[in-house]
């Protein structure tokens, strides 16, 4: 019986191919989550007509019921492809999964015309699209997702690599800007560059400029202060420039407290200190040739 | 038995540690180097530990001690070449080993040491000035 259904939707989708295509792609276009101006027409009709091929086949062979089988693939490959292509087109998830669900329609329209007379067949035949079309959406709307983390996951591991370059100041002083709110993982690989960067460059003075980081919360002092004590232990004395009047305030409100660490307002004064540790003296010249 | 050798330089003891340092080695080491200090007079000692890539708690407590202890008989001690991965090791550990002076490579540890016992003459006091 099962067969049955299944030969009966296979014959609607392949009956008059190009009429559901073109209505298809009309209640596409109709429907208001319609992007045309984020894909062109000819594109989106190309996309049905291979959907559409394909499912067809499909329906023939596979079972409706699982769309994880093996027969299934090349559907799910092609849902794949359309959801990555649209993530980067800037589809929202509903009008990526307006592709699928507005197949229903046409196809139920097509069904009714069918099985004019045969009240049973036609509910258990639309039943078994609707489970079918609901699926294949699900499916889409999974792999959009699954793409967008995809990017925010890249972009993340970006932002990591990008936001911690230690800079040579002078012999023997090296600096890290620090951009942005610290967590765990991002300090870490902060302290690790810092303190490998200590030891490339034999540096007896690291600045960490805190004047990009938005708050200053008992965590993030306590990964500065982390920090300080390795750089401390390899023989190299952390100085933490950049602390705004506002973070100041909110520290001392806090109860944070940064030890013997020394700290200056100034990425300038925070050099002009590590100048005077090492014995440099920078002098103004003051006659002119 | 293996052993760690200790080098003397002028009035500084040299220690490097090449090998791993495992707990029994580790309080040999603590026994030879305070009886070395007292034996020569020693006023300061140096312990590179730049091929050490395990330090565990244990290993960071004794390092602590050693520098208290040479202190008490009259010897800063400097820890120099701690590797980044074994400086973070020793935070996330909570240990801060406040008693271990410490130095980059054994070129500033020596300057360090220099430093440390001159002001300890002219100054007449325990405390060397931080530097």
């Amino acid at each position: 019986m099962n067969t049955n259904v299944q030969n009966r939707i296979a014959e609607v989708l392949t009956r008059d191919e190009q009429t559901l295509l073109s209505d298809w792609l009309r209640e596409q276009t109709s429907a208001l989550t319609a992007r045309q101006d984020l894909i062109p027409e000819a594109d989106l009709r190309n996309q049905s007509a291979e959907f559409l091929a394909l499912i067809t086949s499909v329906c023939r062979s596979g079972s409706l019921s699982d769309i994880y089988t093996l027969e299934w693939k090349p559907v799910r490959d092609f849902l794949d492809s359309i959801s990555a292509s649209r993530v980067r087109l800037g589809f929202s998830t509903s009008e990526t999964a307006t592709f699928i669900f507005s197949l229903k329609q046409p196809v139920f329209n097509r069904l009714q015309q069918a099985l004019a007379g045969e009240t049973s067949f036609l509910i258990e035949d639309i039943w078994t699209a609707t489970v079918l079309l609901d699926k294949l959406g699900l499916y889409t709307t999974e792999s959009y997702i699954k793409t967008r983390e995809t990017v925010i996951k890249r972009q993340q591991m970006e932002m990591l690599e990008l936001s911690t370059p230690v800079v040579k100041l002078w012999d023997g002083i090296v600096a890290i800007p620090l951009i942005g709110t610290l967590d765990s993982a991002r300090t870490l690989v902060v302290m690790e560059n810092l303190l490998q960067s200590i030891v490339d460059t034999s540096s007896n003075i690291a600045i960490i400029d805190i004047t990009g980081v938005p708050t200053v919360d008992t965590l993030v002092a306590q990964h500065l202060l982390k920090t300080a004590s390795a750089a401390r232990l390899m023989g190299a004395q952390c100085l933490i420039s950049g602390i705004r009047p506002q973070i100041a305030q909110t520290m001392v409100h806090l109860g944070v407290e940064f030890g013997d660490i020394v700290t200056k307002a100034s990425l300038a004064d925070a050099l002009a200190y590590a100048f005077r540790h090492l014995g440099h003296n920078v002098v103004k010249q003051t006659t002119f040739n | 038995m293996e052993r760690i050798p200790i080098l003397q330089v002028g009035e500084f003891l040299i220690v490097s540690i090449q090998v791993d340092l495992h707990d029994r080695l580790a309080l040999r080491l603590q026994d030879e180097l305070t009886s070395q200090v007292v034996k020569t007079r020693a006023k300061g000692v140096l312990i590179d530990i730049s091929s050490l890539e395990i330090v565990d708690s244990f290993i960071g407590r004794l390092l602590n001690n050693i520098a208290s202890m040479t202190r008490i008989i009259g010897a800063g001690t400097v820890v120099v070449g701690m590797r980044p991965l074994v400086a973070i090791t020793i935070v996330e550990l909570g240990l801060s080993l406040i008693n271990v002076k410490t130095a980059l490579n054994v070129d500033q540890g020596m300057a360090l040491l220099r430093i440390m016992v001159n002001s300890t003459i002219e100054e007449g006091s325990d405390e060397p000035d931080n530097r």
